[in-house]
């Protein structure tokens, strides 16, 4: 035993002598870190890190049975989820991983921001964290793209819709962007190399400069209400800091580190199995046009704001927010580079995250639901309730079907069912008169379209009369406030006439 | 650099391999200033091959960037006798611009509405919003995109809904009794049409030019 021990070391040595890496590794690994930050607050960069990792090594393990062909991605990524042994796994395992990934470094973003972390002296290590992030959304994008489907392939189409938003080189920069004038074969090639060669080199490097200046600059103190940073006295306030009230990093800090980590693995593991993998849907032939396109989870908010804004402020919006934001994150250090840390003291900051946070939920609520869309379906598969056309007309009830017939129903439910894009219709006799019903349905109007001359004047009645029906039973339909004086007027004026005139016709609406 | 206290370790290894020890090799003036000058050629040299290596390498890079004409062609939809008149139908074609490995992604649809004998439209398939595939309703005489709602009327004009302009269209031509159009690459703002203030009503023209 002594023996074998003596073997090990002698190796050791012979390494060592060569690698020479026990000094700055003992260095790494000892450092002292301030006492409070060996905490639970501190660990998502690291499990980030570890994602990173996880993410190649799945990725590595799909690339051998992939193909990046558009031709025959689809088909190899049916072979992963049904032929190859536990093939359907690994790709779970990646999809997941992905999700999980975006989000540990969003929460590790958030955290490091209400911590101060990216005051003086760290502003670069903030800075290569803006970029970071911007990578692993660009790995979840290029990623969605490989899953050569036809979410992929509309995707895409929105892509080179916004690059052809572009003033002058738009149209340049569609043709580089899907290598050549549809998305086709050289599109997913481009993407291919995005994903497994650019960006993850890119972020493999930047992400080990990240860990550098974390190590050579020290992790960020537990922030304090009214201990301000000062360029002048920051370094040295640390120092005695992780001197006076530190501990080295190995153990202290680590384990938890190493912890979380593994339970964020293992969550992507469960969460893999349970929920198996993400896609392929429908292949990716443009020539099938029944097909919903709908972003990945964390790109539905672009998709919902996309929905909301008025046509004139949106390549705008598309073309100049995007640098602002990023401007905006890189910023943060510079104005901000002193003072105080602690979040107890920084309301600003607090309403910053907290309406992000609620403006992100919102927005991917509404992206999940996706309320502006028409459902395409819903004339033919939803049926109008029973209990609406009791006792109903044979004029109404073809109003009904005309409602039907002409899609109304896409943008418009009743009884729950229909689309969400316009109002919905079970009281609409409540709010407008038949007259303002007729008028809405022929002029259209906001986001309606008109309808005057896709319908006959007989359709265009037959409609109203259905839709006057639609109000509870115990309220009254809306009625024009001007109707019982313009009818008691009417009646004056015909009860005037009667002895002159009997056969006068009555004035129509 | 703040966490250097604790190191007591400058490991013994550091000490046995001076090779990189910055004490060796300094000189005098002269020839510091010669070997200065000759690193300051090699990086120059490095340089001009790393620059006349970048042209080649930046014009493979930029090769699909190409003309639209580059790109476009006459292309058959068929014959007329399958365009009845006063209806839309959805007609497809291969892209002319194909690769052997494009899969199904060359196959290209759109929509022919077809006025009287001898007049067409003819109608990309995407959405002058954001691309997504347009549906076409006959019912109701207008098409619908699923993303983000917008709507068009059935001459292409712009409806209700986030598209700022109208339904691109392809130039299109009778030859033989065969209806050609126009195709090869995706339609969007930049390549199709210039941007025009979309007319609403179902008598606006949409005015796009292929």
């Amino acid at each position: 035993m002594p023996r074998m021990k003596q073997n090990g070391k002698q190796v050791y040595d012979w390494f060592q002598h060569r690698l020479q890496l026990e000094g700055p590794v003992k260095e790494a690994a000892l450092h002292p870190v301030p006492r409070r930050t060996a905490s639970w607050w501190y660990v998502f960069g690291s499990a980030a890190f570890t994602l990173f990792f996880f993410q190649v090594l799945t990725g590595i393990l799909l690339a051998m049975v992939y193909v990046p062909s558009a031709g025959q991605a689809w088909h190899s990524l049916n072979v992963l989820n049904h032929q190859v042994a536990l093939g359907w796994y690994i790709r779970a395992l990646h999809g997941w991983g992905s999700n999980f990934m975006i989000a540990i470094v969003i929460i590790h973003m958030t955290q490091v921001f209400l911590f101060g972390a990216y005051k003086y002296p760290r502003e670069l290590t903030w800075c290569v964290g803006v970029f970071l992030l911007l990578m692993t959304l660009g790995m979840a994008f290029t990623g969605q793209v490989l899953r050569f489907d036809q979410d992929a392939y509309w995707g895409l189409g929105i892509g080179a819709a916004i690059m052809g938003r572009v003033p002058f080189i738009g149209g340049d920069l569609v043709h580089l962007l899907l290598g050549g004038p549809i998305i086709a074969g050289a599109t997913l090639s481009r993407f291919f190399d995005l994903h497994v060669f650019i960006i993850p080199g890119l972020l493999g490097l930047f992400a080990l400069v990240h860990v550098w200046m974390v190590l050579k600059l020290g992790i960020n103190e537990w922030p304090m209400p009214g201990r301000l940073v000062r360029r002048s006295s920051y370094l040295k306030e640390y120092q005695e800091l992780t001197h006076k009230d530190g501990i080295p990093f190995i153990p202290g800090a680590l384990w938890r580190d190493l912890v979380f980590s593994a339970g964020i693995i293992a969550a992507v593991a469960v969460c893999a199995y349970i929920f198996g993998p993400i896609g392929p849907n429908g292949q990716p032939n443009p020539a099938i046009i029944q097909t919903v396109p709908k972003p990945d989870f964390f790109f539905l908010w672009i998709y919902a704001i996309l929905a909301f804004l008025p046509p004139a402020m949106e390549t705008p919006f598309l073309l100049i927010a995007p640098p602002i934001a990023i401007a905006a994150l890189l910023s943060v250090p510079f104005f901000a580079g002193e003072g105080e840390k602690s979040w107890h003291r920084r309301p600003v900051a607090i309403l910053t995250v907290s309406f992000l946070a609620v403006g992100w939920g919102t927005l991917t609520q509404l992206g999940m639901t996706t309320p502006w869309s028409p459902h395409m379906n819903a004339w033919s598969s939803d049926a109008i309730p029973v209990s609406y056309l009791r006792n109903a007309t044979p004029l109404q009830r073809q109003g009904a079907v005309i409602f039907q017939d002409k899609q109304c129903r896409n943008c418009h439910s009743v009884g729950g069912m229909g689309g969400k894009r316009g109002p919905a219709l079970d009281d609409v006799a409540t709010r407008l008169t038949p007259n303002q019903l007729r008028y809405k349905v022929v002029t259209g109007g906001g986001n309606m379209p008109a309808y005057g001359k896709n319908l006959t004047a007989p359709e265009v009645q037959a409609l109203v009369s259905f839709l006057e029906t639609l109000h509870p039973a115990n309220e009254a339909p809306a009625r024009d406030a001007a109707e019982k004086t313009i009818k008691a007027s009417e009646a004056a004026a015909a009860a005037e006439m009667h002895g002159k005139a009997p056969s006068m016709p009555n004035a129509g609406p | 650099m703040m966490n250097h206290d604790d190191q007591e370790s400058q490991t013994p290894a550091d000490a046995t391999l001076p090779v990189l020890s910055s004490e060796s090799g300094t000189s005098n003036d002269t020839l510091v200033s010669r070997r200065w000058l000759l690193l300051k050629a090699s990086i120059a040299l490095n340089g001009v091959v790393g620059l006349s290596l970048a042209v080649p390498i930046l014009r493979y890079l930029l090769s699909p960037v190409k003309k639209d004409s580059y790109y476009k062609r006459w292309i058959s939809l068929g014959s007329l006798d399958q365009f009845p008149t006063g209806q839309t139908r959805l007609a497809f074609f291969k892209n002319p611009f194909t690769r052997s490995w494009d899969g199904q992604t060359d196959n290209v649809a759109c929509y022919v509405r077809r006025m009287t004998a001898t007049t067409f439209q003819v109608f990309a398939i995407n959405c002058a919003h954001l691309g997504c595939p347009v549906r076409w309703f006959p019912e109701s005489h207008l098409f619908m995109c699923p993303c983000h709602g917008g709507v068009y009327y059935a001459n292409g004009a712009r409806a209700a809904g986030p598209p700022p302009r109208g339904l691109f269209t392809y130039d299109w031509k009778i030859e033989e009794e065969t209806l050609h159009i126009n195709a090869g690459q995706m339609p969007t703002l930049s390549n199709s049409a210039e941007l025009f203030m979309p007319t609403i009503g179902p008598d606006g023209d949409s005015k796009c030019l292929g």
